[in-house]
């Protein structure tokens, strides 16, 4: 009986089971952070936020989803039509694709690429392919000025982002996440590389699109920007992309700066899972709060903070860390 | 009374600029015309005009602002007591900030004539206001540099101001719009960068014309300005106004003097009765009211209030607009305050239309001081809170110190008042400078800063609200005792506690609640500082029920002329920054 389940199977069987849900959980999550972002920019905006809809408004974001399905999906006559439809599917595939590499505890992941962090890097640069069709297939002069802006931000933002993590590299040698995490059992990233972080986490909230640099998008100058066009279930992809986002950098930054599942010491006998959930939560959070309490800097700011201040300081953080190891090793 | 002096009448009486153009310009060529506000107003010879303007911006201490144009129909005038014939009339309003001093200059025009050079060429303000004479009332502009209707469509006939353009809707065709018609609208609103003397491109570059608005988050209204980028700098742009015009001046001409009231308040609909006052105080000074004391001081405090409420909704858009979300809800929880107390006092909120002509509509209820003083007291914590969260930010800095940023030079040239003005180190505050409704009585100060850019103009709006309250608190800590409304038998509603024993005060109460009063013939008019710069009302009366011209003039109005002097070379992200500096309302610019 069940000889048919060999263990290579049973193997297949399990990543594929792990992989499904790890994709809905993430989905689920994602779209779940809409509304958690409302109640928590209410609760800091001194006002209630959804509560209408079930208890605490937990239901809102179902009434939401109903209505933006039951939507006209609409694309302009003036659009180009397969670049249009195809720039939201590229924004929510790329950055759920990104989400495989992380591991989530020490028997859970979805894939353990050796080349991980390269694949995020790869995903992230393809990612900004779906904010610059969306703008020119908008054929919209709003559109077209935010994809101006993503592709500058983009590109000034990526640059600093993959040094920014080559510390981390290092110190662990390897690309590999779950080997990343496993080199901070000692102490956890955050110490040894906390430049890194620091401009990883900004180099972050700039890929995902977040304020303050939602320069693409910036609705009180270009009135949303590249999606200006957009509506409907086309518009929510996009929508949820940036949620997914928001939760696969949060995870990136547990993973590759606080240890990923590894708990605080004398706390090990909580599950690794929490440990990850926790601290993937928290930097969900500072992204919200960060939204809430920051203005947005004008456009060319941003390009300057990137250049004169973040790539001087991930290149010095690189070549710190490249001594010490050098030191050490010798 | 209004008469029209001679030639050689009481020489020393005469204001020291009469005199001077006298000097200049002979006698003969001016006739002096005595009004109730007591600006020296003389009317020119059109030939003359344009030498007379440029001799008072010219001489020392010049008369460098003008401060309103606009234009009369004079033809269904009866009360004229001998001024030179005219079917049309065209004013000009020169403002001198050095003498504190205003000069009006009139134009009479005959039917078949209907033209005046252009003051574009001395005062580019002069601009907009000439489109505007030229669109409501027919009158060309010679020399003028794009003569077209601002206010209405383009495709619009007649010229609205006009006595023989009907006032009412139901003396018009029911309106039809079919698609032909919506298309050839449409039409009339394309953007043709040629006629602005735009060029579409260079030879190696083509640059985008962008339409910020009617419908955008920033654009505070329906307001639109056509840009001319190359990437995402401003190399020009035209700000296009009209699409919140009601046509409220020709409104006052149909409503009796008491019942224009409401109209007012929805000129700068943040400012609630802060709009009524100008209006009143004008009404009073052609019924030669004077009110009591209480009067004053209540409408000096609700007036207040209005300022601040609207300087607290400007704060929090501002912050709003370089991308803050979060302030503005605190900043309503505070106006809601305010607006609780207005509510106990007036009872309305952003519309109480609640002063009247002689008086208030109301005593002040018992225990008003309880709630007033509540909001005084909590009010100033919040505001260190703002400045310390979000005006000390760093972000913010960079987005907003000097951007769009003008000197006063510019400032007086496009005749920007209010904290605009105060920003570029002028010190010009009507409440000091011609104090009116009791301000002389208050201890306050006028905030002034030197920079003249986007974070000035928010620092000096902070401060005026801290000298708000500190005026609220003396109205509060020494309200005077005494009847709400003038006894006078053109107050509305009059004092009718004698109308019972008295035949001549019943008769004055019927008529003046049935038809409304009669006020005097004449004309006058009133500035105030109001809540985004000074406003004012120029009613002229005919010995009638109704106003026979109503002019408003509002701050917006200017403010938003000057916009493309002031971004030309900017981005974008300045440009939103600046709109929010302005705190304009759309409603104020088109009226």
């Amino acid at each position: 009986m069940l000889t048919w389940l060999t263990p290579d199977l049973q193997h297949i069987l399990f990543t594929v089971f792990q992989g499904v849900v790890i994709l809905v959980v993430t989905v689920l999550f994602a779209a779940y952070l809409s509304l958690i972002e409302r109640k928590l920019l209410a609760w800091w905006q001194d006002r209630h936020g959804p509560n209408r809809v079930g208890p605490f408004g937990m239901f809102q974001i179902v009434a939401d989803m109903l209505k933006m399905f039951f939507k006209e999906d609409w694309t302009p006559p003036f659009a180009d039509s397969f670049v249009f439809r195809l720039a939201p599917f590229i924004a929510m595939s790329t950055i759920l694709l990104s989400m495989a590499i992380i591991p989530i505890t020490a028997t859970w992941g979805v894939i353990d690429l050796n080349v991980g962090l390269l694949f995020f890097f790869g995903m992230a640069g393809l990612a900004v392919y779906s904010v610059m069709f969306a703008a020119w297939s908008s054929n919209n002069k709003y559109a077209l000025l935010g994809g101006l802006r993503a592709a500058a931000q983009t590109l000034s933002y990526e640059v600093f982002m993959g040094i920014a993590l080559m510390g981390v590299v290092m110190q662990a040698g390897s690309f590999n996440l779950r080997e990343i995490v496993e080199a901070q059992s000692g102490l956890w990233n955050i110490v040894p590389q906390f430049f890194g972080f620091c401009t990883f986490l900004i180099a972050g909230i700039a890929v995902t699109h977040r304020h303050p640099f939602d320069q693409p998008e910036a609705e009180q100058e270009l009135a949303d920007g590249y999606h200006i066009e957009y509506s409907g279930m086309k518009w929510g992809m996009f929508f949820v992309a940036e949620y997914i986002g928001i939760v696969v950098v949060s995870a990136l930054l547990v993973t590759l700066f606080f240890g990923g599942w590894k708990p605080l010491p004398y706390l090990d006998f909580i599950p690794g899972i929490f440990w990850f959930l926790g601290k993937t939560a928290f930097f969900v959070m500072l992204f919200v709060l960060v939204r809430g309490s920051l203005m947005r800097p004008r456009y060319d700011h941003v390009m300057k903070f990137s250049w004169l201040v973040c790539l001087p300081l991930t290149l010095i953080n690189l070549l710190v860390t490249a001594a010490v190891l050098l030191l050490a090793g010798a | 009374m209004q008469t029209t002096v001679g030639n050689a009448t009481q020489e020393a009486d005469l204001p020291e600029v009469i005199k001077d153009l006298f000097a200049k310009f002979g006698e003969q060529s001016f006739v002096v015309q005595q009004t109730k506000d007591q600006v020296p107003t003389l009317w020119v010879e059109r030939a003359q005009l344009i030498d007379v303007l440029e001799f008072l911006r010219g001489m020392p201490r010049p008369y460098s602002m003008l401060y309103d144009l606009s234009a009369m129909d004079e033809r269904l005038r009866t009360h004229r007591w001998g001024l030179p014939a005219a079917d049309f009339t065209v004013f000009y309003h020169l403002l001198s900030i050095e003498r504190n001093a205003d000069v009006r200059l009139k134009v009479a025009l005959s039917q078949d004539s209907l033209s005046v050079p252009t003051a574009v060429n001395l005062f580019p303000n002069a601009n907009w206001y000439e489109r505007e004479v030229w669109d409501l009332f027919g009158i060309a502009f010679d020399g003028h540099p794009l003569l077209v209707r601002i206010m209405l469509p383009r495709t619009w006939t007649g010229h609205p101001l006009r006595k023989d353009y009907p006032a009412r809707a139901t003396e018009f065709d029911p309106f039809m719009l079919d698609a032909a018609k919506q298309d050839a609208e449409q039409e009339a609103l394309r953007f043709r960068p040629e006629e602005w003397g735009m060029q579409p491109g260079t030879a190696d570059e083509d640059f985008m014309f962008l339409n910020l608005g009617p419908n955008h988050p920033s654009a505070h209204g329906a307001f639109r300005i056509v840009l001319q980028l190359d990437g995402e700098q401003i190399l020009d742009c035209v700000p296009d106004i009209g699409y919140h015009h009601r046509g409220a001046e020709k409104m006052g001409e149909r409503q009796s003097w008491h019942s224009y009231i409401p109209y007012t308040d929805r000129i700068d609909y943040l400012g609630g009765v802060m709009n009524n006052l100008p209006y009143v105080l004008a009404v009073e000074k052609l019924a030669g009211i004077q009110v009591p004391a209480r009067v004053q001081t209540i409408r000096v405090m609700m007036a207040e209030f209005f300022r601040i409420t609207s300087h607290l909704l400007f704060l929090g858009t501002y912050i709003q607009d370089v991308g803050g979300m979060t302030p503005i809800f605190f900043m309503f929880t505070d106006r809601m305050k305010a607006y609780d107390v207005i509510e106990a006092i007036t009872g309305g909120r952003m519309h109480p239309a609640w002063f009247r002509i002689g008086g208030v509509a109301h005593d002040l209820p018992n225990g008003w001081d309880k709630r007033v003083r509540e909001f005084v007291e909590w009010m100033p914590k919040r505001l260190d809170e703002y400045v310390k969260a979000a005006i000390k930010n760093s972000i913010l800095k960079s987005r907003t110190i000097g951007v769009a940023q003008y000197n006063a030079r510019d400032a007086i040239e496009w005749g920007v008042t209010g904290p605009g003005l105060r920003a570029t180190g002028i010190d010009f505050d009507l409440r000091k400078a011609r104090p009116y409704s009791g301000y002389e009585n208050f201890d306050f100060d006028i905030p002034v800063s030197q920079n003249g850019d986007a974070y000035d103009r928010c620092l000096l709006r902070i401060e005026e609200m801290r000298q708000s309250l500190r005026i609220i608190k003396q109205c509060l800590d020494h309200m005077p005792a005494g009847p709400y409304k003038a006894d006078h038998p053109l107050t509305v509603p009059p004092p009718k506690e004698k109308t019972l024993q008295h035949i001549e005060t019943l008769i004055t109460h019927f008529l003046s609640v049935s038809w409304g009063p009669v006020m005097p013939a004449g004309e006058a008019s009133q500035m105030i500082e109001a809540t985004k710069g000074i406003n004012s009302y120029y009613l002229v009366s005919d010995n009638a029920t109704m106003s026979y011209r109503t002019r408003i003039r509002t701050p917006s109005f200017a403010h938003l002329q000057q916009i493309p002097s002031v971004i030309r070379g900017s981005m974008i992200p300045d440009l939103i920054a600046y709109l929010a500096s302005i705190d304009f309302v759309m409603a104020d610019v088109d009226r």
